[in-house]
């Protein structure tokens, strides 16, 4: 607090610094992803399939961001929502419809549906127990997933998905750039409803459930009715990210259910800062390109660069790349920091 | 009938493996209330050194495992200062699920550097090969040594927990750390020591479950998840929950690779999964030995 500060109106003046310590900017943040995801697209012509992946991946870290950053859970087994959606849409579009957005639907619907379903049986746990029942869920949606051999592949993988043009007019070509501008679309509308749904008072108190649960409870609210609903909303925004995956490479593989699919959209969010939204884009975006660049040469330089780095962030950058960007601007524009741990969207 | 003796041999043998390795994990757990998912990746540095100090230097056996304990507790003892203590105590989990899974993947680069891609094997002596009678049946030697072994750490363990001072000052700062540090218990000290214990412990498991733990790169993410679930299902800091616990996963996992062996790991992760439904802090929750 500053010294001229009067004695007469502390309260109001501090709800003011926190309210705004700076304009909130956090609007930008889609269409400026939209803006730039456009301009690579003609920077970057030749990583046209990169870039698509890079997309559906930010959209599946920012459903991991719902849950973690604004719940407060902790968990890896997010890929069993993101290859569950994969898996729904791609064997509808093998065997029922073609539409790619009606496939997105599916693959949202299965995702929420199976995040309802663990959700219910698992949020009652915390901590590490929590942390070993949402991976033993992934490893069993993995194991099905292997066994149906006949509806998915098995480990060779589900491939054959092929999708009509979207709305009827924009064919999905070889080079990829209807995949990419549909995929980039789908990730800028992602970002806006998420940005909606954490900003409702829905999203507020599953924030309020992250910061004290008792509380929530003694104000009347449910907190475990709170988690298990963003749960199955982050479930849909994963089941939507896998079947946009599905649609956008035509196949669907056992990866997409793994421990390390999960670990690394962990990994993904952190980088980038949770509880921000945009942090999840921007730590997807910085460790897919990195990963296509190191481990292009030798896997274990990658492992070796991304523990380094990681170790880094926890180390010396708690909040990651977006809190540091933040501090960047704070120290650049002269404002004392007021960025709030507990996230902003 | 030989196939129930089979499962039985081989589900223990395995137990016991998964508890010395993850009762090393559930003490550090339990006391300094750290996810450290870099244990396995402890245990495969001591598996690895006693390989290396096996086939290169030709230690014996018994040699070759007091060695690569001694280096791995030297090399990883740094580690707890350096990096461990800043992420001690609950509010941290992700943190430390972060900054482990980061050193995790450092060690695995360092290893596939330092010693290469391939299989790594350590040559068990003459005594330990072959098979041992027991009544009518016979077991192999390695199994009952693994068994031996598990059951005397469980003993040791327990002896060091429950009739020492060290342990009666473990037992005070796991029950309430401010506390104990008030009446003069040199917490950091203890903390230190609890680290070199679990990490000691990792690597002791990591040498005599090679034959059923295969030792490789990725050996330090495969089987984390594993000594993880052992921890969640006894509870954290129990030495007898974790036994509890690591055998009767040990014994799932292997019956359902015996019997439905299509099915690989979905027995172990529904038993998980229903194990924990119904005994959400584990077996043993609280109780440290």
């Amino acid at each position: 607090m500053s010294a001229t500060m009067t004695d007469a109106a502390p309260t109001n003046h501090s709800a003011a610094r926190l309210a705004s310590p700076r304009r909130d900017l956090s609007w930008t943040a889609a269409p400026l992803v939209g803006l730039l995801g456009l301009a690579a697209f003609w920077v970057f012509p030749e990583d046209l399939g990169l870039m698509t992946r890079i997309a559906a991946a930010a959209l599946y870290v920012l459903s991991l961001d719902l849950v973690l950053g604004y719940c407060g859970i902790a968990t890896l087994g997010q890929a069993a929502m993101f290859g569950t959606g994969a898996y729904a849409a791609g064997i509808a579009a093998v065997h029922l419809v073609n539409d790619p957005l009606i496939l997105l639907v599916i693959g949202g619907v299965a995702g929420g549906a199976i995040a309802l379903a663990t959700g219910a049986l698992i949020l009652h746990a915390r901590g590490l127990t929590l942390l070993m029942l949402t991976i033993a869920v992934t490893q069993i949606v993995q194991e099905v997933a292997n066994k149906a051999r006949d509806w998915t592949g098995g480990s060779d993988g589900l491939s054959g998905v092929d999708p009509a043009p979207v709305f009827g007019l924009f064919r999905f070509d070889m080079v990829g750039r209807t995949s990419y501008l549909f995929a980039l679309a789908v990730l800028v509308v992602g970002m806006l409803v998420a940005r909606r749904i954490v900003r409702s008072p829905f999203g507020l108190a599953c924030r309020g459930v992250k910061e004290d649960p008792v509380r929530v409870a003694a104000l009347g609210g449910s907190p475990r009715a709170y988690l298990v609903t963003m749960y199955a909303v982050a479930g849909m925004f994963a089941g939507v990210a896998g079947a946009l995956t599905a649609v956008s490479s035509g196949i669907v593989g056992l990866d997409s259910v793994s421990f390390s699919w999960s670990a690394e959209a962990l990994v993904m969010l952190v980088l980038g800062g949770t509880g921000r939204l945009y942090g999840a884009v921007i730590g997807t975006v910085a460790f897919m390109a990195a990963h296509h660049i190191l481990a292009a040469t030798d896997p274990f330089h990658w492992m070796a660069f991304i523990g380094l780095f990681l170790m880094g962030v926890v180390l010396f950058l708690p909040g990651g790349i977006a809190a540091g960007l933040e501090r960047l601007r704070d120290r650049l524009t002269g404002t004392k920091s007021g960025s709030a741990p507990g996230g902003r969207a | 009938m030989e196939t129930l003796f089979g499962i039985a041999v081989d589900g223990v043998a395995y137990g016991m493996i998964l508890f010395i390795i993850s009762v090393g994990l559930s003490v550090t757990l339990g006391l300094m209330r750290v996810v450290n998912l870099a244990h396995g990746a402890f245990a495969m540095v001591g598996g690895y050194v006693a390989s290396y100090a096996a086939q290169t230097f030709g230690l014996p056996y018994a040699g070759a495992l007091v060695v690569a304990v001694l280096l791995t507790v030297l090399a990883t003892l740094p580690l707890e200062t350096l990096l461990y203590r800043r992420i001690y105590g609950h509010a941290n989990e992700l943190s430390q699920v972060l900054l482990t899974i980061g050193l995790t993947f450092v060690i695995v680069a360092s290893v596939n550097y330092l010693f290469g891609p391939s299989l790594k094997r350590i040559p068990l002596p003459e005594l330990l090969q072959g098979t041992v009678a027991l009544g009518p049946k016979s077991i192999p030697t390695h199994r009952a040594f693994v068994i031996v072994a598990g059951a005397v750490t469980l003993l040791g363990l327990w002896w060091l927990l429950e009739r020492t001072d060290f342990g009666i000052r473990l037992r005070a700062a796991v029950d309430d750390p401010a506390m104990a540090a008030a009446l003069g218990i040199r917490t950091e000290r203890l903390y230190m020591a609890t680290f070199a214990l679990g990490t000691g412990l990792a690597a002791l498991g990591g040498v005599l479950g090679a034959e059923l733990l295969p030792l490789e790169p990725y050996y330090a993410i495969r089987y984390i998840v594993l000594f993880l679930a052992v921890v969640a299902v006894g509870g954290a800091g129990s030495v007898f929950g974790s036994a509890a616990a690591a055998l009767a996963l040990g014994v799932t996992d292997t019956a359902g690779k015996y019997l439905i062996p299509n099915f690989g790991e979905f027995f172990f992760y529904a038993a998980l999964i229903l194990i924990l439904f119904r005994w959400p802090q584990g077996f043993f929750k609280g109780k440290t030995a």
